[in-house]
Protein backbone atom coordinates (compact mmCIF):
# COMPACT_ATOMS: atom_id res chain seq x y z
CA UNK A 1 0.00 0.00 0.00
CA UNK A 2 2.56 2.38 1.24
CA UNK A 3 4.99 1.56 -2.01
CA UNK A 4 2.12 2.31 -4.40
CA UNK A 5 1.45 5.53 -2.32
CA UNK A 6 5.06 6.34 -3.17
CA UNK A 7 5.31 5.22 -6.58
CA UNK A 8 2.17 7.91 -7.05
CA UNK A 9 4.02 10.35 -4.93
CA UNK A 10 6.86 10.15 -6.87
CA UNK A 11 4.91 10.80 -10.06
CA UNK A 12 3.32 14.00 -9.28
CA UNK A 13 6.41 15.18 -8.13
CA UNK A 14 8.26 14.45 -11.42
CA UNK A 15 5.70 14.06 -13.80
CA UNK A 16 5.44 17.96 -14.92
CA UNK A 17 9.01 17.77 -15.35
CA UNK A 18 8.88 15.32 -17.44
CA UNK A 19 6.44 16.63 -19.33
CA UNK A 20 8.15 19.81 -20.16
CA UNK A 21 11.22 17.67 -21.28
CA UNK A 22 9.14 15.65 -23.44
CA UNK A 23 7.12 18.67 -24.95
CA UNK A 24 10.48 20.57 -25.33
CA UNK A 25 11.47 18.31 -27.74
CA UNK A 26 8.20 18.16 -29.86
CA UNK A 27 7.22 20.71 -32.85
CA UNK A 28 5.47 23.90 -31.93
CA UNK A 29 2.26 22.93 -33.07
CA UNK A 30 2.56 19.74 -31.00
CA UNK A 31 3.12 20.88 -28.12
CA UNK A 32 -0.58 21.76 -27.18
CA UNK A 33 -2.09 18.74 -28.29
CA UNK A 34 -3.18 17.67 -25.12
CA UNK A 35 -0.86 14.34 -24.55
CA UNK A 36 2.70 14.68 -24.93
CA UNK A 37 3.74 11.53 -25.81
CA UNK A 38 2.53 10.47 -28.89
CA UNK A 39 4.20 12.48 -31.12
CA UNK A 40 7.63 11.55 -30.00
CA UNK A 41 8.49 10.46 -33.84
CA UNK A 42 8.57 14.05 -34.85
CA UNK A 43 10.86 14.82 -31.91
CA UNK A 44 13.93 17.29 -32.29
CA UNK A 45 16.52 19.26 -30.33
CA UNK A 46 15.43 22.15 -32.60
CA UNK A 47 14.14 24.45 -30.11
CA UNK A 48 17.61 23.56 -28.31
CA UNK A 49 19.22 24.73 -31.70
CA UNK A 50 17.28 27.84 -32.17
CA UNK A 51 17.40 28.74 -27.94
CA UNK A 52 21.44 28.46 -28.17
CA UNK A 53 21.91 29.99 -31.63
CA UNK A 54 19.11 32.68 -32.21
CA UNK A 55 18.52 33.30 -28.49
CA UNK A 56 21.86 33.06 -27.51
CA UNK A 57 20.94 31.71 -24.20
CA UNK A 58 24.60 30.62 -23.39
CA UNK A 59 24.89 34.56 -22.04
CA UNK A 60 21.92 34.19 -19.26
CA UNK A 61 23.76 30.97 -18.39
CA UNK A 62 26.88 32.78 -17.98
CA UNK A 63 25.25 35.71 -16.06
CA UNK A 64 23.65 32.69 -13.65
CA UNK A 65 26.98 31.62 -12.88
CA UNK A 66 28.97 34.82 -12.52
CA UNK A 67 26.63 36.02 -10.08
CA UNK A 68 26.15 32.60 -8.08
CA UNK A 69 30.16 32.49 -7.84
CA UNK A 70 31.06 35.92 -6.73
CA UNK A 71 27.90 35.59 -4.16
CA UNK A 72 28.82 31.99 -2.84
CA UNK A 73 32.93 33.70 -2.85
CA UNK A 74 32.38 37.02 -0.87
CA UNK A 75 28.78 35.42 1.12
CA UNK A 76 30.49 32.32 2.45
CA UNK A 77 33.40 33.39 3.95
CA UNK A 78 31.60 36.51 5.35
CA UNK A 79 29.11 33.93 7.01
CA UNK A 80 31.86 31.52 8.28
CA UNK A 81 33.48 34.29 10.51
CA UNK A 82 30.11 35.37 11.74
CA UNK A 83 29.25 32.07 12.18
CA UNK A 84 32.45 31.01 14.50
CA UNK A 85 31.94 34.13 16.37
CA UNK A 86 28.19 33.26 17.18
CA UNK A 87 29.73 29.70 17.93
CA UNK A 88 32.75 30.11 20.04
CA UNK A 89 33.41 33.52 21.00
CA UNK A 90 32.64 35.60 23.46
CA UNK A 91 30.16 38.70 22.87
CA UNK A 92 27.25 39.86 23.89
CA UNK A 93 23.44 39.97 22.25
CA UNK A 94 24.04 36.78 20.00
CA UNK A 95 20.38 35.55 20.89
CA UNK A 96 19.14 38.84 19.50
CA UNK A 97 21.69 39.39 16.59
CA UNK A 98 20.46 36.01 15.40
CA UNK A 99 16.81 37.26 15.72
CA UNK A 100 17.47 39.80 13.76
CA UNK A 101 19.11 37.85 11.10
CA UNK A 102 16.03 35.13 10.93
CA UNK A 103 13.74 38.90 10.80
CA UNK A 104 15.64 39.97 7.79
CA UNK A 105 15.93 36.91 5.93
CA UNK A 106 11.97 36.94 6.46
CA UNK A 107 11.84 40.25 4.52
CA UNK A 108 9.61 40.35 1.79
CA UNK A 109 12.22 41.48 -0.90
CA UNK A 110 9.34 43.89 -2.96
CA UNK A 111 9.74 46.06 0.19
CA UNK A 112 13.48 46.79 -0.58
CA UNK A 113 13.13 47.16 -4.20
CA UNK A 114 12.76 50.54 -4.50
CA UNK A 115 15.50 51.72 -2.32
CA UNK A 116 17.81 49.37 -3.77
CA UNK A 117 17.06 50.26 -7.11
CA UNK A 118 17.79 54.14 -6.11
CA UNK A 119 21.27 53.25 -4.48
CA UNK A 120 22.63 50.99 -7.40
CA UNK A 121 21.25 53.83 -10.03
CA UNK A 122 22.60 56.65 -8.14
CA UNK A 123 26.25 54.54 -7.69
CA UNK A 124 26.24 53.30 -11.71
CA UNK A 125 25.66 49.89 -10.46
CA UNK A 126 22.34 48.82 -11.95
CA UNK A 127 22.81 46.32 -14.89
CA UNK A 128 25.85 45.15 -13.88
CA UNK A 129 27.16 42.06 -11.53
CA UNK A 130 27.64 44.15 -8.71
CA UNK A 131 24.59 45.07 -8.97
CA UNK A 132 22.93 41.82 -8.29
CA UNK A 133 25.89 40.20 -5.85
CA UNK A 134 25.27 42.85 -3.55
CA UNK A 135 21.63 41.81 -2.84
CA UNK A 136 22.01 38.47 -2.83
CA UNK A 137 25.20 38.49 -0.73
CA UNK A 138 22.57 40.31 1.43
CA UNK A 139 19.85 37.67 1.24
CA UNK A 140 21.83 34.72 1.48
CA UNK A 141 23.66 35.91 4.51
CA UNK A 142 20.98 35.03 7.48
CA UNK A 143 20.26 31.50 5.92
CA UNK A 144 23.66 31.05 6.03
CA UNK A 145 25.03 32.51 9.49
CA UNK A 146 22.16 30.18 11.11
CA UNK A 147 23.12 27.23 8.90
CA UNK A 148 27.03 27.43 10.27
CA UNK A 149 26.09 28.68 13.51
CA UNK A 150 24.71 25.22 14.31
CA UNK A 151 27.37 23.13 12.46
CA UNK A 152 30.05 25.22 14.83
CA UNK A 153 28.25 24.13 17.65
CA UNK A 154 27.77 20.33 17.16
CA UNK A 155 31.74 20.02 16.61
CA UNK A 156 33.67 19.13 19.50
CA UNK A 157 35.14 21.68 21.19
CA UNK A 158 38.14 19.68 22.92
CA UNK A 159 40.19 19.86 19.49
CA UNK A 160 39.78 23.80 19.48
CA UNK A 161 40.58 23.73 23.25
CA UNK A 162 43.90 21.24 22.65
CA UNK A 163 45.07 22.64 19.65
CA UNK A 164 45.24 26.51 21.75
CA UNK A 165 46.49 24.53 24.74
CA UNK A 166 50.07 23.86 22.01
CA UNK A 167 50.28 27.36 21.46
CA UNK A 168 48.06 27.86 18.44
CA UNK A 169 46.88 31.28 17.75
CA UNK A 170 42.41 31.36 17.37
CA UNK A 171 43.25 31.92 13.72
CA UNK A 172 45.19 28.92 12.99
CA UNK A 173 42.68 26.59 15.00
CA UNK A 174 40.25 28.05 12.73
CA UNK A 175 42.28 27.36 9.55
CA UNK A 176 43.85 24.11 10.49
CA UNK A 177 40.95 22.55 13.01
CA UNK A 178 37.85 23.99 12.74
CA UNK A 179 37.18 24.65 8.66
CA UNK A 180 38.19 21.17 7.95
CA UNK A 181 35.54 19.38 10.27
CA UNK A 182 33.07 21.89 9.29
CA UNK A 183 33.96 21.12 5.68
CA UNK A 184 30.31 19.58 4.74
CA UNK A 185 28.47 22.46 6.39
CA UNK A 186 29.98 24.87 4.33
CA UNK A 187 29.17 22.60 1.37
CA UNK A 188 25.77 22.43 2.55
CA UNK A 189 25.59 26.10 2.80
CA UNK A 190 27.15 26.94 -0.65
CA UNK A 191 24.43 24.61 -2.23
CA UNK A 192 21.46 26.56 -0.70
CA UNK A 193 23.64 29.83 -1.74
CA UNK A 194 23.74 28.09 -5.48
CA UNK A 195 20.16 27.22 -5.71
CA UNK A 196 19.15 30.60 -4.23
CA UNK A 197 21.44 32.94 -6.57
CA UNK A 198 20.45 30.34 -9.41
CA UNK A 199 16.17 31.01 -8.94
CA UNK A 200 15.94 34.29 -7.69
CA UNK A 201 13.37 36.56 -10.37
CA UNK A 202 12.49 39.62 -8.37
CA UNK A 203 16.04 41.46 -7.88
CA UNK A 204 17.02 40.42 -11.25
CA UNK A 205 14.25 41.41 -13.17
CA UNK A 206 14.25 45.20 -11.31
CA UNK A 207 17.89 45.25 -11.24
CA UNK A 208 18.84 44.89 -14.93
CA UNK A 209 17.76 46.08 -17.97
CA UNK A 210 18.84 44.06 -21.24
CA UNK A 211 20.28 40.86 -22.05
CA UNK A 212 24.43 41.61 -20.86
CA UNK A 213 23.54 40.97 -17.37
CA UNK A 214 20.25 39.22 -17.00
CA UNK A 215 20.05 35.93 -15.61
CA UNK A 216 18.33 32.59 -16.51
CA UNK A 217 14.92 33.02 -14.91
CA UNK A 218 14.75 36.56 -16.19
CA UNK A 219 15.69 35.64 -19.60
CA UNK A 220 13.51 32.48 -19.88
CA UNK A 221 10.45 34.84 -18.36
CA UNK A 222 10.75 37.87 -20.57
CA UNK A 223 11.03 35.31 -23.73
CA UNK A 224 7.40 35.16 -24.20
CA UNK A 225 6.94 38.06 -26.64
CA UNK A 226 3.82 40.35 -26.10
CA UNK A 227 1.37 38.11 -28.58
CA UNK A 228 2.64 35.13 -28.99
CA UNK A 229 4.64 33.18 -26.68
CA UNK A 230 7.34 30.86 -28.52
CA UNK A 231 7.22 27.88 -25.90
CA UNK A 232 9.24 25.50 -27.85
CA UNK A 233 12.09 27.59 -27.02
CA UNK A 234 10.91 28.77 -23.65
CA UNK A 235 10.36 24.69 -22.46
CA UNK A 236 14.24 24.05 -23.62
CA UNK A 237 14.85 27.10 -21.87
CA UNK A 238 12.82 26.37 -18.50
CA UNK A 239 14.84 22.66 -19.46
CA UNK A 240 18.39 23.87 -19.10
CA UNK A 241 17.48 26.00 -16.66
CA UNK A 242 16.73 22.90 -14.31
CA UNK A 243 19.42 20.54 -15.13
CA UNK A 244 21.80 22.12 -12.92
CA UNK A 245 19.27 22.00 -10.32
CA UNK A 246 18.68 18.32 -11.28
CA UNK A 247 22.70 17.69 -10.81
CA UNK A 248 23.10 19.74 -7.41
CA UNK A 249 19.79 17.86 -5.88
CA UNK A 250 21.00 14.11 -7.03
CA UNK A 251 24.62 14.93 -5.93
CA UNK A 252 24.06 16.33 -2.56
CA UNK A 253 20.41 15.71 -1.23
CA UNK A 254 21.82 14.73 2.16
CA UNK A 255 23.52 17.75 2.33
CA UNK A 256 20.75 19.71 0.86
CA UNK A 257 18.28 17.81 3.54
CA UNK A 258 20.87 18.56 6.22
CA UNK A 259 21.21 22.28 5.96
CA UNK A 260 17.24 22.61 5.28
CA UNK A 261 16.42 20.57 8.63
CA UNK A 262 18.67 22.23 10.60
CA UNK A 263 17.63 25.73 10.94
CA UNK A 264 13.67 24.45 11.26
CA UNK A 265 13.54 22.21 14.02
CA UNK A 266 16.08 23.51 16.67
CA UNK A 267 13.61 26.30 15.94
CA UNK B 1 40.92 26.90 31.04
CA UNK B 2 41.53 29.95 28.78
CA UNK B 3 43.27 32.61 30.10
CA UNK B 4 41.78 36.05 30.77
CA UNK B 5 44.41 38.21 28.24
CA UNK B 6 43.06 35.48 25.21
CA UNK B 7 39.48 36.33 26.54
CA UNK B 8 40.15 39.55 25.58
CA UNK B 9 41.71 38.86 22.18
CA UNK B 10 38.53 36.53 21.48
CA UNK B 11 36.51 39.38 22.03
CA UNK B 12 37.79 41.71 19.80
CA UNK B 13 38.05 38.63 17.17
CA UNK B 14 34.47 38.82 17.54
CA UNK B 15 33.67 41.91 17.01
CA UNK B 16 36.01 41.63 13.84
CA UNK B 17 34.25 38.75 12.41
CA UNK B 18 30.78 40.14 12.87
CA UNK B 19 31.29 43.30 11.54
CA UNK B 20 30.75 42.54 7.46
CA UNK B 21 27.64 40.69 8.29
CA UNK B 22 26.38 44.12 10.45
CA UNK B 23 27.55 46.45 7.27
CA UNK B 24 26.76 44.25 4.39
CA UNK B 25 22.99 43.17 6.12
CA UNK B 26 22.15 46.64 7.89
CA UNK B 27 23.19 49.21 4.36
CA UNK B 28 21.14 46.52 2.07
CA UNK B 29 18.31 45.44 4.10
CA UNK B 30 17.52 47.69 7.59
CA UNK B 31 18.64 51.00 5.79
CA UNK B 32 16.37 50.38 2.51
CA UNK B 33 13.46 49.21 4.70
CA UNK B 34 13.65 52.37 6.78
CA UNK B 35 13.86 54.50 3.64
CA UNK B 36 11.01 52.83 2.03
CA UNK B 37 8.75 53.54 4.88
CA UNK B 38 10.10 57.33 4.68
CA UNK B 39 9.37 57.30 1.18
CA UNK B 40 5.86 56.17 1.51
CA UNK B 41 5.32 59.11 2.88
CA UNK B 42 6.28 61.29 0.50
CA UNK B 43 5.00 61.91 -3.05
CA UNK B 44 7.86 60.91 -5.81
CA UNK B 45 7.32 59.71 -9.40
CA UNK B 46 10.40 59.21 -11.36
CA UNK B 47 8.76 59.82 -14.66
CA UNK B 48 7.87 63.80 -12.83
CA UNK B 49 10.79 64.63 -12.23
CA UNK B 50 10.19 68.38 -11.58
CA UNK B 51 7.38 67.74 -9.21
CA UNK B 52 10.46 66.96 -6.40
CA UNK B 53 9.42 64.78 -3.27
CA UNK B 54 6.83 66.71 -1.48
CA UNK B 55 6.05 65.60 2.38
CA UNK B 56 2.50 64.32 2.25
CA UNK B 57 1.86 62.23 5.48
CA UNK B 58 -0.36 59.25 5.15
CA UNK B 59 -1.34 60.92 1.53
CA UNK B 60 0.00 57.88 -0.22
CA UNK B 61 -1.82 55.06 2.31
CA UNK B 62 -5.48 57.25 2.24
CA UNK B 63 -5.05 56.90 -1.68
CA UNK B 64 -4.12 53.00 -1.52
CA UNK B 65 -7.23 52.61 0.70
CA UNK B 66 -9.11 54.27 -2.17
CA UNK B 67 -7.88 52.25 -4.76
CA UNK B 68 -10.17 49.66 -5.37
CA UNK B 69 -7.08 48.02 -7.52
CA UNK B 70 -5.22 47.62 -3.59
CA UNK B 71 -8.35 46.35 -2.00
CA UNK B 72 -8.77 43.37 -4.76
CA UNK B 73 -4.72 42.74 -4.58
CA UNK B 74 -5.00 42.40 -0.38
CA UNK B 75 -7.87 39.90 -0.42
CA UNK B 76 -6.26 37.54 -3.63
CA UNK B 77 -3.14 37.51 -1.10
CA UNK B 78 -4.79 36.84 1.96
CA UNK B 79 -7.22 34.11 -0.04
CA UNK B 80 -4.38 32.74 -1.36
CA UNK B 81 -2.55 32.45 1.74
CA UNK B 82 -5.38 30.87 3.41
CA UNK B 83 -5.98 28.10 0.64
CA UNK B 84 -2.65 27.07 -0.41
CA UNK B 85 -0.69 27.17 3.74
CA UNK B 86 -3.15 24.81 5.14
CA UNK B 87 -3.50 22.28 1.88
CA UNK B 88 0.71 22.51 1.95
CA UNK B 89 0.28 21.78 5.79
CA UNK B 90 -1.49 18.39 5.51
CA UNK B 91 -0.36 17.34 2.20
CA UNK B 92 3.10 17.99 3.61
CA UNK B 93 2.25 15.90 7.06
CA UNK B 94 0.91 12.84 4.82
CA UNK B 95 3.59 12.91 2.67
CA UNK B 96 6.11 12.74 6.11
CA UNK B 97 4.44 10.13 6.93
CA UNK B 98 4.56 8.04 4.23
CA UNK B 99 8.29 8.92 3.31
CA UNK B 100 9.02 7.71 7.55
CA UNK B 101 6.98 4.33 6.30
CA UNK B 102 8.97 3.84 2.55
CA UNK B 103 12.23 2.15 3.84
CA UNK B 104 13.08 0.82 0.16
CA UNK B 105 14.01 3.48 -2.35
CA UNK B 106 13.74 6.29 0.16
CA UNK B 107 16.12 8.19 -1.38
CA UNK B 108 14.83 8.65 -4.36
CA UNK B 109 11.47 9.56 -2.29
CA UNK B 110 13.36 12.24 -1.40
CA UNK B 111 15.16 13.27 -4.27
CA UNK B 112 12.16 13.48 -5.93
CA UNK B 113 10.55 15.51 -3.27
CA UNK B 114 13.65 18.24 -3.32
CA UNK B 115 13.50 18.55 -7.40
CA UNK B 116 9.98 21.06 -7.14
CA UNK B 117 11.45 22.54 -4.28
CA UNK B 118 14.89 23.50 -5.65
CA UNK B 119 14.12 24.32 -9.47
CA UNK B 120 13.61 28.12 -10.22
CA UNK B 121 9.71 29.44 -9.46
CA UNK B 122 9.93 30.93 -13.16
CA UNK B 123 10.17 27.01 -14.42
CA UNK B 124 7.95 25.78 -12.52
CA UNK B 125 5.17 28.33 -13.63
CA UNK B 126 5.77 27.53 -16.77
CA UNK B 127 5.45 24.17 -16.25
CA UNK B 128 2.44 24.45 -14.62
CA UNK B 129 0.64 26.41 -17.52
CA UNK B 130 2.06 24.09 -20.21
CA UNK B 131 -0.09 21.21 -17.84
CA UNK B 132 -3.07 23.55 -17.49
CA UNK B 133 -3.16 24.68 -21.52
CA UNK B 134 -2.84 21.12 -22.29
CA UNK B 135 -5.47 20.00 -19.98
CA UNK B 136 -7.62 22.62 -21.04
CA UNK B 137 -7.04 21.90 -24.86
CA UNK B 138 -8.64 18.38 -24.15
CA UNK B 139 -11.31 19.97 -21.94
CA UNK B 140 -12.05 23.02 -24.53
CA UNK B 141 -11.66 25.07 -21.51
CA UNK B 142 -9.53 28.25 -21.09
CA UNK B 143 -8.21 28.05 -17.56
CA UNK B 144 -6.29 31.79 -17.76
CA UNK B 145 -9.04 33.86 -19.56
CA UNK B 146 -10.90 33.25 -16.23
CA UNK B 147 -11.04 35.34 -13.29
CA UNK B 148 -12.21 32.43 -10.76
CA UNK B 149 -10.29 29.78 -12.87
CA UNK B 150 -7.21 30.74 -13.36
CA UNK B 151 -6.17 30.88 -9.92
CA UNK B 152 -6.46 27.10 -10.13
CA UNK B 153 -3.01 26.82 -12.07
CA UNK B 154 -1.18 29.31 -9.90
CA UNK B 155 -2.54 27.62 -6.82
CA UNK B 156 -1.47 23.92 -8.02
CA UNK B 157 1.99 25.10 -9.06
CA UNK B 158 2.40 26.82 -5.28
CA UNK B 159 1.12 23.20 -3.40
CA UNK B 160 3.34 21.22 -5.87
CA UNK B 161 6.53 23.65 -5.63
CA UNK B 162 6.21 23.80 -1.56
CA UNK B 163 4.70 20.96 -0.21
CA UNK B 164 7.93 18.62 -0.77
CA UNK B 165 9.60 21.23 1.13
CA UNK B 166 7.50 21.24 3.86
CA UNK B 167 7.64 17.08 3.59
CA UNK B 168 11.01 17.31 4.14
CA UNK B 169 11.14 19.44 7.46
CA UNK B 170 8.27 17.31 9.18
CA UNK B 171 9.95 14.33 7.94
CA UNK B 172 12.80 15.84 10.62
CA UNK B 173 10.68 16.30 12.99
CA UNK B 174 9.01 13.35 12.82
CA UNK B 175 12.43 11.78 12.94
CA UNK B 176 13.37 13.45 16.52
CA UNK B 177 10.34 11.47 18.39
CA UNK B 178 11.52 9.02 20.35
CA UNK B 179 10.44 5.20 18.75
CA UNK B 180 9.76 3.58 22.10
CA UNK B 181 6.75 6.34 22.66
CA UNK B 182 5.41 4.37 19.96
CA UNK B 183 6.43 0.69 21.24
CA UNK B 184 5.07 1.43 24.86
CA UNK B 185 1.72 2.46 22.81
CA UNK B 186 1.40 -0.49 21.13
CA UNK B 187 1.62 -2.23 23.81
CA UNK B 188 -1.28 -0.44 25.63
CA UNK B 189 -3.09 -1.28 22.62
CA UNK B 190 -3.16 2.10 21.35
CA UNK B 191 -4.63 2.07 17.46
CA UNK B 192 -2.34 4.02 14.98
CA UNK B 193 -4.95 6.63 14.75
CA UNK B 194 -5.08 7.36 18.29
CA UNK B 195 -0.86 7.28 18.38
CA UNK B 196 -0.82 10.14 15.54
CA UNK B 197 -3.18 11.86 17.74
CA UNK B 198 -1.73 11.38 21.22
CA UNK B 199 1.91 10.89 20.16
CA UNK B 200 3.14 12.26 16.76
CA UNK B 201 1.06 15.30 16.42
CA UNK B 202 1.32 17.05 19.95
CA UNK B 203 4.98 16.26 19.64
CA UNK B 204 5.28 17.38 16.32
CA UNK B 205 3.43 21.03 16.41
CA UNK B 206 6.86 23.13 16.71
CA UNK B 207 7.42 21.85 13.78
CA UNK B 208 4.21 22.30 12.15
CA UNK B 209 4.19 25.87 13.47
CA UNK B 210 7.87 26.42 12.11
CA UNK B 211 6.75 25.33 8.82
CA UNK B 212 3.59 27.28 8.37
CA UNK B 213 5.39 30.30 9.68
CA UNK B 214 7.91 29.81 6.50
CA UNK B 215 4.96 28.96 4.45
CA UNK B 216 2.57 32.10 5.33
CA UNK B 217 5.33 34.58 5.22
CA UNK B 218 6.57 33.13 1.72
CA UNK B 219 2.63 33.30 0.36
CA UNK B 220 1.53 36.53 1.64
CA UNK B 221 4.61 37.86 -0.83
CA UNK B 222 4.50 35.75 -3.62
CA UNK B 223 5.16 37.32 -6.65
CA UNK B 224 7.22 34.98 -9.28
CA UNK B 225 4.53 32.53 -9.72
CA UNK B 226 1.57 34.96 -10.63
CA UNK B 227 3.84 37.14 -12.71
CA UNK B 228 5.21 34.27 -15.08
CA UNK B 229 1.59 32.33 -14.87
CA UNK B 230 -0.85 34.72 -15.51
CA UNK B 231 0.81 38.67 -15.45
CA UNK B 232 -2.18 38.86 -12.84
CA UNK B 233 -4.43 38.82 -15.53
CA UNK B 234 -7.10 38.14 -16.57
CA UNK B 235 -7.13 42.06 -16.14
CA UNK B 236 -6.30 42.24 -12.29
CA UNK B 237 -7.70 39.08 -11.28
CA UNK B 238 -5.24 37.14 -10.01
CA UNK B 239 -2.57 39.87 -9.00
CA UNK B 240 -1.78 39.90 -5.50
CA UNK B 241 -0.90 43.03 -3.59
CA UNK B 242 3.74 42.41 -4.40
CA UNK B 243 2.85 42.32 -8.03
CA UNK B 244 0.49 45.41 -7.90
CA UNK B 245 3.57 46.98 -5.72
CA UNK B 246 6.12 46.48 -8.35
CA UNK B 247 3.67 47.74 -11.11
CA UNK B 248 3.50 50.52 -9.10
CA UNK B 249 6.94 50.90 -8.87
CA UNK B 250 8.56 49.32 -11.60
CA UNK B 251 6.38 50.09 -14.19
CA UNK B 252 4.57 53.39 -13.55
CA UNK B 253 7.51 54.28 -11.58
CA UNK B 254 5.56 55.95 -8.99
CA UNK B 255 8.05 55.53 -6.17
CA UNK B 256 5.78 57.29 -3.13
CA UNK B 257 2.93 55.19 -3.69
CA UNK B 258 4.22 52.22 -4.54
CA UNK B 259 6.84 52.27 -1.17
CA UNK B 260 3.64 52.43 0.24
CA UNK B 261 2.33 49.02 -0.97
CA UNK B 262 5.50 47.67 -0.65
CA UNK B 263 5.75 48.83 3.11
CA UNK B 264 2.29 47.10 3.54
CA UNK B 265 3.52 43.84 2.06
CA UNK B 266 6.55 44.18 4.77
CA UNK B 267 4.16 44.99 7.87
CA UNK B 268 1.66 42.20 6.96
CA UNK B 269 4.50 39.94 7.35
CA UNK B 270 6.02 41.05 9.97
CA UNK B 271 2.69 41.16 12.36
CA UNK B 272 2.12 37.87 11.19
CA UNK B 273 5.72 36.70 11.89
CA UNK B 274 4.77 37.96 15.03
CA UNK B 275 2.13 36.08 15.74
CA UNK B 276 4.15 33.20 15.23
CA UNK B 277 6.83 33.83 17.68
CA UNK B 278 4.07 33.96 20.04
CA UNK B 279 2.34 30.65 19.08
CA UNK B 280 5.66 28.77 19.00
CA UNK B 281 6.74 29.72 22.16
CA UNK B 282 2.96 28.90 23.60
CA UNK B 283 3.34 25.45 21.88
CA UNK B 284 6.90 24.38 23.29
CA UNK B 285 5.67 25.73 26.73
CA UNK B 286 2.71 22.99 26.41
CA UNK B 287 5.21 20.11 25.42
CA UNK B 288 7.75 21.64 28.34
CA UNK B 289 4.89 21.12 31.09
Amino acid sequence: MSRLLAALLIALLLGPIVWMLAASVLPENEIFSGAPVHGLTSASLDHYRALFDERGFLLPIRNSLIVAGLTTLIALPCATLCAYALARLPMRGKGLFLALLLAVSMFPQISVVAPLFLVLRASGLIDTYPGLVLPYVTFTMPLAVWLLTGFFRQLPRDLEDAAMIDGASRLRVIRDVVLPLAAPGLASTAILMFLYCWNEFLFALSFTFGPDHQTVPVAIALFRGRYQIAWGEVLAGAAVATLPVVIVVLAFQRRIVAGLTSGAIKG
Amino acid sequence: MIPRDRHATDSRLARLFVAPVIVIVGFTAIVPIASTAWAALHQRDLRLPWLGRPFIGLGNFIEAIGDRRVGEAVLHTLAFTAITVPIELLLGLAVALLMQHVHRGRAVVRASALLPWAIPTVVAALVWRLVFDNIGAALGFEWFSSPRAAWVPIVVADVWKTTPFVAVLLLAGLQTIDPELYDSARLDGASSLRQLFTITLPLLAPTMIVSAAFRTLDALRIFDLPYVMTGGGPGTATEPLSLYAFIALMERLRFGYGSALSISVFALTFLVALAFVGSLGRATYVEQS
